[in-house]
């Protein structure tokens, strides 16, 4: 069963694991939605998770900065380590430790409702940083990588929601770049965008991960497979294939990677 | 399409349209007769105790005597209690229904307690004169009152900001929520950064609901004991001497200007009346000004948050 799930498993030990996904399950309630999941996030790449509606990839995603502990009846079972040494579901890991070193960019672009420049100081502020020349430098440098610096340097503190919902969800990425992350998460970041501000994002991320380790949910296989260097294939809460995405796309070991990919199921 | 067919669609249409405007019109019909009834009582009122609204009104005590009575007394203890009342009720119910929303569990007690905080809005305010006559006056020993009087109103209005504050919090979509998490907020700085400054406006106005009804009330004062007639005034709270404050006032006998109001107009004589209706026109502009204040701040603290 593991030699299968690694079928393309040369190219994966080839890098630095970031996190190590360990026999994982998840339940809502009662219901059973991720079922012994294995997997590495290998360090500065882009691994994405892909898999038709329902199959619990977002719900995976989530288990990496412990949201599901914000809603009551939820529980894990299992393990992710980060740098092999800290079980991040554990119960003695405070999940705001784990939220401060990964973070997140959601589906819809959620600025808070404040001005441009205060939507990014706050991963600064929210971990007690109150220098202001610290705060302006860092705003600055992860506006620029976001790119995003050149279009609102001049409005700084104008509100978010004066933005496109490309340029709010690059805020949203330099919201979640300002203060270091080792991993970044996506949730579907551009399932609310329209081509020209996806293309963007999408060019975007790929530059990041020379700086930062970054797992991807998304829905569009043309996007796994455009930018993504690892590929996850999920199907009803399990995980079916993973490997590089070059192999999962041009071989598929499994039946249901194939059908998914040739657009058969999902 | 058929012209036949064509001139039907566009029958049902005029049809439709004319519902439509109907409605629009009966709309602003009840809005009109709404407003006009209460605009012509307040605007009769003024007129009425116009001439009594002079600088002497506001700095006389009672009296016997229709035109050397004043409303001294009366307007500085509506303004003590409403202090008092805006002290208590405002900390104490947005607090409990940040608790009830972002904390409590949601579970048959939190249900439970969600109905009786809606049905306590509604217990008619006698009731809580009762309650604070057995509670405050006599059990707690504070005596008929500013500080009772101002606890009451206080216990009189609390549902009201809980239940807004609860909705106002309610009304901030999740997503926000989550970002400020997704950064590595507590739950309190998730609470005190972003939920509160974004439903500050509403819960604002929960509060100026709350103090507009307690700033009227007559019925539960009356019954733990607000005099009728009182011709000094509490302490002063600011002293020449050191410590400078004082709380001597809380210990005061007081009364309110609706229950002065009540005072006056149950006399035959038709001068105080004329009282009576100085003393309702000032009490609307305080409650007036009270609500400026609040729309004032909220316009401040919203510059900060940009929606």
């Amino acid at each position: 069963m593991v030699e299968e799930m690694y079928s393309n498993s040369q190219t994966i030990t080839a890098t630095i694991p970031k996190a190590e996904v360990a026999d994982l399950h998840f339940y809502y309630g009662s219901f059973h939605a991720l079922k012994n999941i294995n997997m590495v996030v290998p360090e500065k790449q882009v691994t994405a998770l892909i898999g038709p509606s329902g199959c619990g990839k977002t719900t995976f995603l989530r288990c990496f900065n412990r949201m599901h502990d914000l809603y009551p009846g939820n529980r894990y079972q299992g393990a992710i380590w980060l740098d092999s040494d800290t079980n991040i579901l554990s119960r003695k890991v405070d999940p705001i430790e784990v939220r401060m070193r990964i973070s997140m960019v959601f589906q819809k672009p959620n600025p808070f409702p404040k001005s441009i420049y205060e939507n990014v100081a706050y991963g600064l502020r929210v971990r007690g940083e109150n220098n202001r020349q610290v705060i302006a430098e860092k705003v600055e440098t992860a506006l620029t990588n976001a790119a995003l610096w050149d279009e609102v340097k001049d409005r700084l503190k104008d509100s978010a929601y004066n933005l496109s919902g490309g340029q709010q969800q690059r805020l949203c990425i330099a919201r979640a770049l300002v203060a270091d992350p080792e991993i970044i998460l996506f949730d579907e970041p551009t399932s609310a965008l329209d081509p020209i501000a996806t293309a963007s994002i999408e060019e975007l991320i790929s530059t990041l991960k020379q700086k930062v380790t970054i797992l991807i949910v998304t829905h569009s296989m043309q996007q796994a497979a455009r930018f993504s260097d690892y590929t996850a294939f999920m199907y009803l809460g399990e995980l079916v294939e993973f490997g590089s995405t070059k192999e999962v796309f041009a071989q598929p070991a499994k039946k249901q990677t194939k059908d998914y990919i040739s657009g058969r199921i999902g | 399409m058929s012209s036949a067919n064509l001139q039907k669609i566009r029958a049902d249409i005029q049809r439709r349209k004319l519902i439509n405007t109907i409605f629009a019109l009966v709309g602003i019909l009840v809005i009109m007769v709404a407003i006009l009834t209460l605009l012509g009582l307040t605007i009769q009122m003024v007129i009425e105790g116009s001439s009594r609204l002079t600088p002497d009104f506001f700095t006389s005590f009672p009296s016997r005597r229709a035109e050397r009575a004043g409303i001294l007394s009366a307007w500085v203890g509506t303004s003590l209690v409403m202090l008092v009342t805006a002290l208590t009720a405002v900390p104490l119910g947005v607090a409990a229904g940040i608790y009830l929303e972002e904390y409590s569990r949601k579970d048959w007690l939190a249900d439970l307690i969600e109905i009786n905080v809606t049905n306590l809005a509604g217990v008619p305010s006698i009731i809580y004169g009762l309650l604070a006559l057995g509670l405050f006056v006599y059990k707690l020993q504070l005596g008929q009152s500013v500080i009772s009087a101002g606890l009451t109103l206080a216990l009189l209005i609390l549902p009201v900001i809980i239940v807004t504050t609860r909705e106002a919090l309610r009304a901030i979509p999740n997503s926000l929520r989550e970002a400020a998490y997704a950064l590595g907020a507590s739950k309190w700085q998730m609470i005190w950064d972003h939920i509160l400054p974004y439903s500050f406006g509403s819960i604002l106005t929960g509060v100026i609901i709350g103090l507009s009804r307690a700033i009227g009330q007559t019925a539960p004062l009356v019954t733990i004991g607000a005099l009728t007639f009182i011709a000094f005034l509490p302490d002063s709270p600011i002293k020449s001497e050191f410590p400078y404050i004082s709380f001597d006032w809380l210990q005061a006998p007081f009364t309110v200007l609706p229950i002065q109001m009540f005072n006056w107009v149950s006399r035959p004589e038709r001068e105080f009346e004329m009282n009576a209706a100085a003393a309702g026109s000032v009490l609307i502009a305080m409650t007036l000004t009270m609500n400026a204040l609040a729309i004032y701040i909220r316009y401040q603290l919203r510059k900060d948050v940009k929606w």
